[in-house]
This record gives structure tokens, sequence and C-alpha cells, in this order.
């Protein structure tokens, strides 16, 4: 009787994973949702996905420029919503080790991205201007 | 999971073993969840490239020429309609209804192959008029990034067959269960991939 009592002591998620075993076979941390979560992530979808294709198909703002800001910021509203209500992602699944390899991924990411996109923007405005002549008696 | 149900009904010793047992599982989703973030640095690279030479023509079509936004409009729902269907089979599966499951499953895997579908007829087309991946780097960054989506959907619709013949065979067992969760986030992953897509290759290249 004591050793039980120690043992469930010392493993406090056991009676949890056991449960979970029995009910879902997979981890604490990853809910299955309910139909609430996942109709309202895909209502917000459904919006976040058709005001911006509405922007752009139909030239509701004339500004090319202020329309693009608009069309990535909802691109990354919806990213958010589908990692909460599809991918069910919380700083307590893992343990918080899904959060902080996502976390991880996202710096590599923005490295990445404006990486590239900045170095190259640079050398293609920093390289002389080559003639269509010139080009072609290169090595 | 035959072990433990041996070890509830046997000495006090079992919260040990669970415990033991259970860990693989939950590195299961943890593993494949580090898989999707390389996954995610794969397409992060993929975009980087487009970035860089998205603009570049070579005298070529531009994407003003070749996009058709309302396919990519339908091509969008089909994929996002595919999410919440999958969603409507993890909540069957939750409640352990097979037939339910397998409906479900199978909604997802239809909505998949229309997505795919679509975007082969697509590719067939820019090819056609002769707007192939050899004609400009434009083009070849675009084929490499929104084709290697597509592989991926199509590899999803395979996997998610061979689910379906699983759990037609053997019902919804804890490893059967725990498959279908991995494959989930799959399939929500790459439709968070197609949000990126659709904005940043489609839209922003028809604003140019």
């Amino acid at each position: 009787m004591s050793a039980a009592t120690e043992q469930a002591g010392d493993d406090r998620l056991d009676p949890r994973h056991v449960h979970g075993h029995d009910e879902h076979g997979h981890g604490s941390g990853a809910a299955h949702g309910s139909f609430k979560g996942y109709m309202t992530g895909f209502l917000l979808s459904v919006v976040l996905t058709a005001v911006p294709f509405w922007l752009v198909m139909g030239k509701v703002i004339p500004n090319a420029q202020a329309t693009t800001a608009i069309v990535l910021a909802f691109a990354v509203v919806q990213i958010l919503v589908h990692m909460v209500y599809f991918l069910h992602l919380n700083t307590r699944s893992e343990g918080g080790w899904n959060m902080l390899a996502l976390i991880f991924t996202m710096v590599l990411v923005v490295i990445t991205l404006s990486g590239s996109l900045w170095v190259m923007y640079h050398m293609d405005t920093n390289m002389m201007p080559v003639s269509p002549g010139a080009m072609r008696n290169m090595p | 999971m035959h072990a433990t149900e041996t070890m509830s009904s046997a000495a006090p010793a079992q919260g040990f073993y669970l415990a033991e047992e259970h860990h693989p599982e939950n590195g299961t989703m943890l593993g494949f969840w580090i898989y999707l973030m390389s996954d995610c640095l794969i397409f992060a690279v993929l975009f980087a490239m487009y970035g860089v030479l998205g603009r570049n023509y070579a005298a070529g079509p531009g994407p003003k020429d070749l996009f058709e936004l309302p396919t990519v409009a339908v091509n969008t729902s089909m994929l996002l309609l595919s999410s919440i269907t999958y969603g409507f089979a993890m909540l069957e599966m939750a409640r352990m209804r097979k037939g339910a499951t397998l409906l479900w499953l199978a909604i997802t895997g239809a909505f998949g192959a229309a997505f795919v579908t679509l975007e082969l007829v697509e590719f067939a087309q820019f090819i056609h008029e002769g707007a192939g991946p050899w004609r400009s780097a434009f083009l070849s960054s675009f084929f490499t990034l929104v084709g290697t989506h597509g592989l991926h959907v199509s590899f999803g619709i395979v996997w998610l067959i061979t689910l379906m013949v699983q759990v037609t065979r053997h019902g919804l067992t804890p490893t059967n269960q725990r498959r279908l969760s991995c494959l989930s986030l799959f399939w929500h992953f790459l439709d968070v991939v197609w949000i990126g897509v659709f904005t940043f290759v489609y839209l922003m290249g028809v604003l140019r």
C-alpha cells in the first residue's frame, strides 16, 4: 500500500497518462479539440481567406503596396488561427517542447527569408549595370 | 496494448511500467512535430528562393499573365474544406466511431485529390502555353515551390488511404489512433503552408 502511494507521488502525471491511454491512445498534451473549436477555426479561416482574395480580385484598394501589407497581415493571422484551432498548439502540449521547437523554427525561418531577400536585393542594386552586348561576350 | 492490461491487474509495480510504456507514444507526437518543423524549414528555403528569383521573367510571361485567381480560390477552398473534414474525422475517432471516421477520412481524401487535380491542370495549362519550369527563373522557382507542396499533399493522400485500410482491417486501435493523429498534424500543416503560397505567390504576384 505504501509502495503504491509512493509511486503516485513520484509520477504525478501517471493517472492522466493512463486515462489518455485508454481513451485516446496518445499523448496527454495533443488534444483532439472540439466541434466548436474546429468550426470557429474554419469560419475564421473562410473570412481570412475570402477577404484577401476579394481585395485583390476586386481591386478594392487602388494602392498595391497597401493591399500587399493587408494581405500579408491576413495571412499571418490565418496561420495563427490554424495553429490554435487545427494544430491545437499551446504552451502546455508535450511539456512545452512543441512550442519551443516552433519558436526555434520561426527564428530560423525569419533569418532565412529576410536574410536571403535582403542580401540578394543589395547584391542586385550594387552590381554594375551590364549591357546585353557585354553579357553576350562574357566568358 | 496487452502489456498495459496485464499490468493493471497485477502487482503494485504497475505505475512504473505504465509510465515507462507510455513515453514512446508521447515521443512519437513530439518527434513528428519536429519533423514538421524541419519540413517547415524546407518550405522556408523554397519561399526564400521564390522571393529572390520571382521577378526574373527572362522576357517570358509574368504572374499577371499566367495566374487565374478564381482557380486558386477554388483550390484554396478545397484544401480548407479538407482540413475541417479531417477535424471531423478526429472528433469521430475520439468517440470511437469507426464508420464515421472512415467516412470523413474518405471525404478528406476526395477534397485533397480535387486540390491536386486542379493544381496539375493548372501546371499542364502553363506548360501548354510554353510557360514550363525551363522558361525563366520565376517559373523554375514557382514550379519548385508549388510542386513541392503538391507532392506533399499527394503523399498525404497515399498515407490517408493506407490508414483507411489499416482502420478498416484493425479498427481504431491505439496504434492507429496515434497514426491518425500524426497525419492530422501533417494535413493541417500543409494547409498552413498553402496560406503562405496563395498569399506570397498568387495574390502578391498578381498585385505586382
